[in-house]
């Protein structure tokens, strides 16, 4: 394992879901430390905070709640990244309730983090198999601090059947059937569809550039 | 847009790499960790790790190994073996592995694709199927079975499905994606078999990855091309030095094969 580089406390909240193992290695590959933890202080103290997640936002709201977190992650104000479900549940909600909610029944609507004003709804993939899974480019990508090095073009790794659509809070772009968001970001919230722990080289640029990143800098957008 | 995948397949037995011919006489390649790394490093898109063993056996996959891969590759990869219940799936994707493969289990207990789906997300649910040609069956017509605990050519047993409609059925219970292992193509290298994936394909309503015959690099082309299947997965070429995974994108990107670089 490569030497410590900083002393700053790295975190990665234990939502309950299945990829946090993949994601902490892949922060150590950089040589940073970082802890993985449900504990409400270790979140509140920690300089970055990584909220990754797998799986359905029903499930992980879920254990979000059980955790007594909601609160908690609402009122981060350091920098916070979020990996693929980890980006959905920054949003107010997903209609990705369990199996059925393909059938577009709102009753099947999860209210989530409500951290970004946008709203998390099936992927429009056209005649497009689901999920859209596999390693597709960014079709646009702006000058987030986060997209340090990233270009248009760049391949990273989707795993996902539903999507935040293009907004105000859309920080890079992705086609698949329709255009959908890659990222989007409000404040100190960072989320990204695709998986940073998976997208090789350049997935773990963006895992370097938002540990690197200064909190001031977002302040600034 | 989306690339297609070019998936090294490694087979494990007790933490070595192996390969056999059709199922059968397998020899050793290698040691995981390295070669998987290896392979990431090369430009893989994916890797899947199947025990061989695990499910014939009725044994659970010795699976210290997936936390050594999952610490050194930056890419996804896909566990199969011996995962029998939503615990087994659970411990495999904590230890790392992005998604998970049911092949003989998904056949005895069917509904198991759904409650795994349900729980960990249709994305990280793969069903294998083992499919062999059979001339003989259908009245003379020909027919592609399911087969089932490949893994011991002594096990290794016909089921009651064909394999379209199993195709069909798994993916109505929530699979996420298919691999179909073409038995009679595998490791003799004389290319995928195009019709069957073709017909796979018009059912399968999710990824599909070809799996099994593999030699040169216009097969990797023509299945591609041919069956419009997500990915291809092949062990021996890899293994053996036969195709490098670089040239092997130069040549499909001149195809126009959308793929991507390494």
């Amino acid at each position: 394992m490569a030497e410590i580089k900083t002393v700053t406390k790295n975190v990665i909240v234990d939502t309950g879901c299945a990829n946090l193992a993949s994601v902490k290695f892949a922060v150590e590959r950089l040589g940073y430390k970082v802890t993985i933890t449900d504990d409400i202080e270790l979140i509140q103290q920690a300089d970055k905070v990584i909220l990754p997640g797998v799986g359905s936002a029903k499930h992980a709201m879920a254990n979000i709640k059980a955790k007594n977190l909601v609160t908690v992650l609402q009122n981060l104000t350091q920098p916070v990244l979020g990996f693929c479900l980890g980006m959905q549940l920054m949003t107010e909600s997903s209609t990705e309730g369990n199996k059925s909610s393909t059938a577009d029944n709102n009753a099947n609507t999860v209210p989530c983090l409500n951290l970004i004003p946008t709203k998390i709804e099936p992927l429009k993939a056209q005649d497009k198999r689901l999920p859209h899974m596999g390693w597709n480019t960014l079709t646009q990508v702006s000058d987030h601090p986060i997209f340090n090095g990233i270009t248009t073009g760049d391949y990273f790794y989707f795993v996902h059947s539903f999507a935040a659509p293009i907004s105000e809070y859309t920080i890079a772009s992705c086609e698949y059937g329709s255009t959908f968001s890659a990222a989007i970001a409000k404040d100190n919230f960072i989320g990204c569809q695709f998986h940073p722990e998976r997208s090789s080289a350049l997935g773990s640029k963006i895992i370097q550039n938002f540990l690197e990143l200064e909190p001031q800098e977002l302040v600034k957008l | 847009m989306l690339a297609r995948r070019v998936i090294p397949c490694l087979d494990v037995r007790d933490g070595k790499v192996v390969k056999g011919v059709q199922f059968r006489n397998h020899e050793i390649i290698g040691d995981i960790v390295p070669l998987a790394q290896k392979y990431a490093e090369a430009g893989a898109d994916e890797l899947v790790f199947y025990d061989i063993t695990a499910s014939s056996d009725g044994r659970v996959v010795d699976k210290s190994w997936v936390t050594r891969i999952a610490e050194v590759i930056d890419i996804p990869f896909c566990v199969a073996g011996g995962i029998k219940s939503e615990a087994d799936a659970k411990e495999i994707l904590m230890m790392g592995a992005d998604k998970i493969s049911i092949n003989s289990p998904a056949l005895r207990d069917p509904e198991l694709i759904t409650r795994l789906a349900d729980v960990f997300g249709q994305q990280c649910i793969v069903v294998g199927v083992d499919s062999f040609y059979n001339k003989e069956a259908n009245n003379g017509k020909g027919e592609y079975q399911v087969y089932q605990f490949t893994g011991d050519e002594k096990r290794t047993q016909k089921t009651g499905w064909t394999t379209f409609d199993w195709i069909e059925r798994v993916v109505s219970l929530g699979a996420g994606e298919i691999v179909l292992n073409c038995m009679n193509q595998d490791g003799v290298r004389q290319g995928y078999d195009i019709e069957q994936l073709k017909q796979a394909r018009a059912v399968c309503k999710v990824p599909l990855i070809a799996s099994g015959g593999a030699g040169t690099m216009k097969h990797f082309s023509d299945i591609y091309q041919q069956a419009d299947v997500d990915g291809a997965l092949a062990a021996s070429v890899f293994h053996k030095g036969v195709i490098a995974i670089k040239d092997l994108k130069t040549y499909l990107k001149e195809q126009r094969i959308e793929v991507r670089p390494c």
